[in-house]
């Protein structure tokens, strides 16, 4: 098998949340590391290679699960990805301060019949919680290496390899570590006599299961996993039932069980996780000195406090606002810098063509592409520090008790505890908060919670306020204004959020269960692994599908270019109409881009959308504008500049309000800025909901989903403010 | 009786779980399965609960907590 010539190994890390799972997968790769998701499923996948003499280890940290049944998308990737892509080697990761929980998925992987090596975590900490553990003896009980370390510090990460490689090394005679584990399980690999595995311990259910077991294996013989599969197939796993397709014996497996059943005081998948957690308890008994109580440990002190249930909520709020603060105040000055080089690029490029040249290439590098781009990337240093923070609040053990607090709240709308935080991070900006739903557990979770962010009103939406406001409303009622866009985007979302989950999620009810991390100090090493690959995932996606959809964008607004005689509407500025002059006769530059941008596959798409918000009291003008601030929403307000031909415009400029004030009513101006807050989100969103997601139907979903509802809602405040002639003077 | 009147710091013996196979085998995963002792550690009155269970907190909703009975 060339796998085993190239000396490559695929060695999958697995084990419970909370165990440092993620610490030693990032200690044992470091920066070398690919995310991604798993295909069509919203979980995240991570792969990482370590070098080591003359082979190499692929790793691939599986999703962090307490057991193999298939009741979260979690469990059935990784028990997809044990049972299908055979690793040659699974490091099961084992918080040793919490050693009987842990080794309940232990026995699971010991059941599929992969070879196992325990990394018995936080050996430090299991140490001052007053607990011993006899490494020899478990090692000998369960028949797999047994390796200790203590991540947070990194150490023992050299004799993971190493009994990695040992394993390997015995197990090189034979046809692949991985075609055994494959093809016919634990017992073929047991006659070799070589293998590590030959000893690998198996639960005893005692006789009458284990007489059930071999018959169950006994009627399929072909099966790759079978004591694995027998078993799921008494606990009547369904998932593992549909696989059994041999006629017949589907039928006569599900008779045994159930007759089975019918004979035990327990539900079976009770009783054999009953069983399995006897096991557990005698090795446990075996191997560990502990002291009986249950101590107060500092961790519980630190919950009194931070889990209180006045004290909590003020505590969490304190938290966000620091996460808020942290992300934004600090990362602008370097968003100026980032900026600034954006503007000096631009510059230096526009200097290579005399001053008043207008080539296609250079409008193409300056406002398409740098702009397009160069948009994108200025966020970076913002991405950059919220995944620091989300990383230390995860990495503490934080983000299960703002779960805890947050969780009265949330669920009266149907979400999860966790999901405040990307919400709050969505008045930023929405592409690193769907970035940020990645901390939910579960699909429905994420799905809802990535559907209603953009109605969290981010930072690129402001400069429209900011360029609306003072033009329709007098000083005194500016600050409320503001106010009511805002909340009724939190509106929006919040009842978006219960609509979602009363109607497309409606069945995937999960019940609130977690676990409570004891506090840890977090390794910087293991933060910045964390971060980079954020950042990373982030600026490969403005390289690509950003830098596309900037080109496309582009294009759409300056072609085609209108010939000589082509007549403009006259109407950019009404006090100009008399001037109906051809294309070619136009002396104003301003007026001339306007022309320009009125001829463009924009300015046409928003003449022919002109029926469709007419209702909404819009008129081409806007319409145009909206096609470019798919681009960037902010661009809503220089395209805007652009057919009212003054110019460049930003949301400080009069000249602009004046003209907006001359043609529009305080009404519609309401409704151009709850449209863009509600409609369609920028381009950016849409390709970072299309990766996180898992799938495009989820991005087109949002978009035109929120299409809809601004239409809706817009069209709802217009007509009906039309009705009371309220704001249409 | 419901594991929600069991009063903050009191011990108590898990004897059965109202639900399907989901939330006993999401709960079995966690440690808690009939037979299995506990310690509540944070009840107050509304809101979800946190017990302690061979070594670890365990978060429980309160709905949840109402369909597990104890003693």
């Amino acid at each position: 098998m060339t796998k085993t010539a190239d000396k490559v190994f695929t060695v999958a890390v697995a084990g419970n949340p909370n165990a440092g799972k993620t610490t030693i997968f990032n200690n044992l790769t470091g920066a070398r590391q690919r995310v991604g998701n798993y295909p069509g499923v919203t979980v995240e996948w991570k792969e990482g290679t370590v070098k080591r003499g003359d082979f190499s280890l692929k790793l691939v940290d599986l999703p962090g699960t307490y057991s193999l049944t298939a009741f979260s998308e979690e469990e059935l990737v990784a028990r997809d990805y044990l049972l299908n892509h055979a690793p040659d080697v699974v490091i099961d990761v084992v918080d040793a301060s919490n050693l009987e929980r842990n080794l309940f998925l232990t026995t699971e992987l010991l059941e599929i019949g992969c070879p196992v090596i325990v990394v018995l975590n936080m050996a430090d900490m299991a140490r001052d919680r007053g607990l011993k553990i006899d490494i020899p003896a478990l090692s000998a009980r369960l028949g797999v290496p047994v390796v200790p370390a203590i991540g947070n510090r990194g150490e023992g990460m050299n004799e993971i390899i190493e009994a990695v490689a040992n394993l390997m090394a015995s197990n090189v005679s034979l046809p692949g570590a991985a075609d055994v584990c494959r093809e016919s399980g634990p017992s073929q690999a047991s006659l070799s006599g070589v293998s590590v595995a030959a000893s690998r311990t198996r639960v005893n259910y005692g006789p009458e299961v284990e007489s059930l077991i071999s018959r169950i294996e006994g009627m399929m013989p072909e099966a790759p996993h079978r004591r694995w599969q027998a078993l799921k197939l008494i606990e009547s796993d369904a998932k593992v039932l549909e696989s059994v397709t041999v006629p017949g014996t589907r039928e006569a497996i599900a008779g045994l069980t159930a007759e089975f059943a019918a004979t035990s005081n327990d539900e079976t998948d009770i009783l054999l996780a009953r069983l399995r957690y006897e096991f557990i308890g005698e090795i446990c008994a075996d191997v560990c000195r502990q002291p009986l109580t249950t101590k107060v440990t500092t961790s519980d002190k630190i919950d009194k406090v931070a889990m209180h249930p006045v004290w909590g909520v003020p505590i969490f709020l304190t938290m966000m606002y620091l996460v808020f603060t942290i992300t934004f105040s600090l990362g602008n000055p370097l968003m100026d810098v980032i900026d600034k080089g954006v503007v000096w690029l631009s510059g230096t490029i526009l200097n290579l063509w005399p001053a008043d040249s207008a080539t296609h290439l250079k409008s193409l590098l300056v406002d398409g592409i740098i702009g397009g781009v160069g948009g994108v990337i200025v966020f970076l240093p913002n991405i950059v520090l919220l995944f620091m923070a989300i990383a230390v609040l995860e990495g503490t053990g934080y983000m299960a008790r703002a779960a805890f607090v947050m969780d009265r709240f949330m669920s009266k709308v149907g979400l999860h505890g966790k999901s405040f935080i990307p919400l709050l991070i969505g008045f930023g900006c929405t592409v690193p908060a769907i970035m940020a739903t990645r901390t939910l557990e579960t699909r429905r979770d994420r799905l809802i919670t990535m559907m209603v962010l953009p109605l969290m009103s981010c930072g690129a939406r402001l400069p429209i306020y900011a360029l609306m406001i003072p033009a329709f409303f007098a000083p005194k009622w500016q600050g409320p204004m503001l106010w009511l866009i805002y909340v009724m985007g939190i509106l929006l979302a919040l009842g978006g959020a219960m609509f979602l989950r009363s109607t497309l999620f409606k069945g995937e009810t999960t019940p609130f269960l977690m676990e409570l991390p004891p506090y840890r100090m977090p390794t910087a090493g293991s933060l910045l692994v964390q971060m980079w690959t954020r950042a990373w995932l982030y600026v490969k996606k403005a390289g690509t599908v950003i830098l596309g959809a900037a080109i496309i964008l582009w294009f759409l607004t300056y072609y085609p270019k209108p010939p000589a005689d082509y007549l403009p509407p006259a109407d950019f500025d009404q006090t100009s109409v008399a001037a109906v002059v051809p294309f070619s006769e136009i002396t104003s530059p301003d007026e001339k881009q306007a022309a320009e941008l009125s001829y463009s596959v924009a300015g046409r798409v928003g003449r022919l959308m002109e029926p469709a918000i007419r209702p909404l009291g819009f008129d081409w003008r806007i319409g145009t504008a909206l096609v470019g601030a798919t681009a960037a929403k902010e661009v809503f307000v220089a395209q805007m500049g652009i057919v009212f031909a003054v110019g460049e415009a930003d949301e400080t400029s009069d000249h602009l309000r004046q003209r907006l004030r001359n043609r529009y009513s305080p009404l519609v101006g309401l409704c151009i800025m709850l449209f863009a807050l509600i409609s369609t989100p920028c381009i950016a969103t849409f390709a970072i909901t299309r990766q996180e997601a898992g799938s495009v139907r989820w991005a087109l979903a949002q978009s035109f989903g929120l299409t809809g509802l601004a239409w809706i809602i817009t069209f709802i405040i217009y007509q009906g403010g039309v009705l009371l002639k309220w704001g249409v003077a | 009786m419901p594991l929600t009147k069991v009063t903050e710091g009191a011990r108590a013996i898990l004897r059965s779980i109202e639900g399907g196979r989901e939330l006993r085998g999401r709960l079995a995963a966690l440690g808690l399965l009939p037979g299995t002792e506990l310690e509540v550690i944070q009840n107050s009155g509304h809101g979800p609960f946190v017990v302690a269970v061979k070594g670890s907190r365990i978060v429980i909703g309160r709905g949840m907590a109402s369909r597990i009975a104890v003693e």
